[in-house]
């Protein structure tokens, strides 16, 4: 692995901006430049110089750089205790409404949304939620559309689900092939799939709960107060918004406008304009 | 130990360790000084899942508060802290932490080579790493990066590790500035801190 320097961030940025219109500038940089290394070495792109010309030469596909250079890795479950505290919240999403609207902002490959699915199945809660789920990253979209999960993977997610629930099998929730198994489609046809980039995102709707982990850890703090802006705007009086277990709001302007509802399992909710 | 190694202006303490490195990791944070005063960033294989009882294990005995870092918080002197179970804790640029939930580095998330690389890239010379017991060969990459950057490289004894693969994997690829047995790196750090205040 070779070290980038700062120099050679800009550079790429720009071209990356340019050639795809993405911008990685508020990118948390410790992490981007690993991941244009790991483009480097699955491409077997030995210098910077050759890497930018391969992109404006069209060498590199725009929608498998962006997935490459986005990190996918996700869990059912993930964090079984902040699932079990987000099932204590649910129940007051409908104090003042029959219907919700939930988002899942960096969906990656879906098992956030099929979590939500199967705490709002066994709740009984179906109905009366709408869910959408959106990524930055096409590719990862058309898997989490597809319900797939690698069966290799099926172990931690089925570890996670007995300890959200103390016991149960979530395999009751898929079909199992050869090498994937498969989410229940039933369940999964309820959720809108979208590709948004939260860099240049405009509030399109509004709704009552908003998830966003372990997306914003690969921003810098500039772009973290943004999305924090983009995601106050984007809820209702008294919505509700959950982050990853290590990520923080409290740099953000609009901080004082949300109320602490977990600290531990970082759940907040909106209760100023 | 050379004296010019004891009077650099360090700027940050990075730890690494596996199998067989907990209770020697207790033992350094029991008998540091209360107020010793650079940054100790430790990185330690951990249970993946299980988020609580490590960092509360670690400060029973300990002369410090531990805590995990949020991502993007700042690196304050004085402070301890511990990669949260199942991410990637680094350095970044402007003294910050950043976490990252990347793939597997060594089969390990946190991994010990991103913690010490990024610490490596930050603090330059100003670093010192430290490579415990442990049975993979995660951290060798980082231990040869803060070598390259000009930092100190200290490593226990392998003779007397649990497990002997870590410290052995670093000083394979990389001329390692001291091997120690725990006690000497304690009191390494206790002297240490008194040339560090005498400045
Ligand atoms: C580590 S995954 C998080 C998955 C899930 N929320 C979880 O916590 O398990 C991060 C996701 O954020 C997406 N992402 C990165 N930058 C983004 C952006 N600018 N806009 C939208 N999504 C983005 C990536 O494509 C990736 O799928």
């Amino acid at each position: 692995m070779q070290d980038i320097s700062i120099n050679d961030t800009k550079r790429i940025c720009e071209v990356v901006k340019d050639k795809y219109g993405y911008d990685f500038t508020n990118y948390a940089m410790s992490s981007f430049k690993r991941r244009i290394n790991r483009v480097m070495e699955i491409k077997k792109i030995s210098t910077i110089d050759n890497l930018l010309a391969m992109i404006k030469n069209n060498q590199i596909a725009k929608d498998e750089f962006l997935h490459e250079i986005t990190v996918n890795v996700t869990e059912l479950f993930r964090d079984p205790s902040f699932w079990r505290a987000l099932k204590q919240v649910i129940p007051n999403l409908f104090l003042n409404q029959q219907k919700i609207r939930i988002w899942h902002a960096g969906c990656s490959s879906g098992e956030e949304a099929y979590s939500m699915l199967i705490v709002l199945e066994e709740m009984g809660l179906l109905d009366k939620v709408e869910i959408i789920a959106s990524d930055i990253d096409k590719c990862i979209l058309e898997k989490a559309k597809s319900g797939r999960i690698q069966i290799r993977k099926m172990d931690i997610n089925e570890k996670n689900y007995i300890r959200y629930n103390n016991n149960g099998d979530i395999r009751k929730y898929f079909q199992y092939e050869k090498e994937y198994a498969v989410f229940d489609l039933e369940l999964l046809k309820r959720v809108s799939f979208r590709e948004i980039n939260l860099v240049n995102a405009v509030p399109f709707t509004k709704c009552d709960l908003i998830l966003c982990r372990n997306v914003m850890i690969y921003f810098n703090q500039q772009l973290q107060k943004d999305v924090i802006r983009l995601f106050h705007e984007s809820l209702f009086m008294y919505g509700y918004l959950a982050i990853g277990s290590k990520e923080s709001i409290i740099w953000s302007d609009v901080a004082g406008k949300f109320l602490v509802v977990n600290q531990e399992e970082k759940i907040y909710k909106k209760y100023k304009d | 130990m050379k004296e010019e190694d004891l009077t650099r202006q360090y700027k940050a303490v990075a730890i690494g360790g596996s199998a067989g490195s907990f209770s020697v990791l207790t033992n350094i944070l029991n008998q540091i000084p209360a107020d010793f005063s650079l940054p100790i960033i430790i990185c330690c294989h951990r249970l993946k899942h299980i988020r609580s009882g490590f960092i509360e294990a670690l400060e029973i005995k300990s002369t410090k508060k531990v805590t995990e870092p949020d991502d993007k918080e700042s690196i304050k002197k004085g402070c301890v802290y511990v990669a949260p179970a199942n991410y990637h804790m680094c350095v970044e640029v402007g003294n910050t932490f950043a976490l990252s939930t990347e793939e597997m580095v060594n089969n390990s998330r946190p991994s010990i080579d991103l913690t010490l690389e990024t610490c490596a890239y930050v603090f330059k010379d100003k670093l010192i790493g430290i490579l415990l017991s442990g049975a993979n060969k995660d951290g060798a990459r980082g231990m040869k990066k803060i070598k390259e950057y000009g930092g100190l490289t200290i490593v226990q004894d392998p003779t007397e590790c649990t497990i002997d693969t870590m410290p052995k994997s670093a000083m394979a690829i990389t001329e390692i500035d001291y091997v120690y047995p725990v006690n000497k790196i304690i009191k390494f750090l206790n002297e240490l801190h008194n040339y560090q205040n005498k400045t």
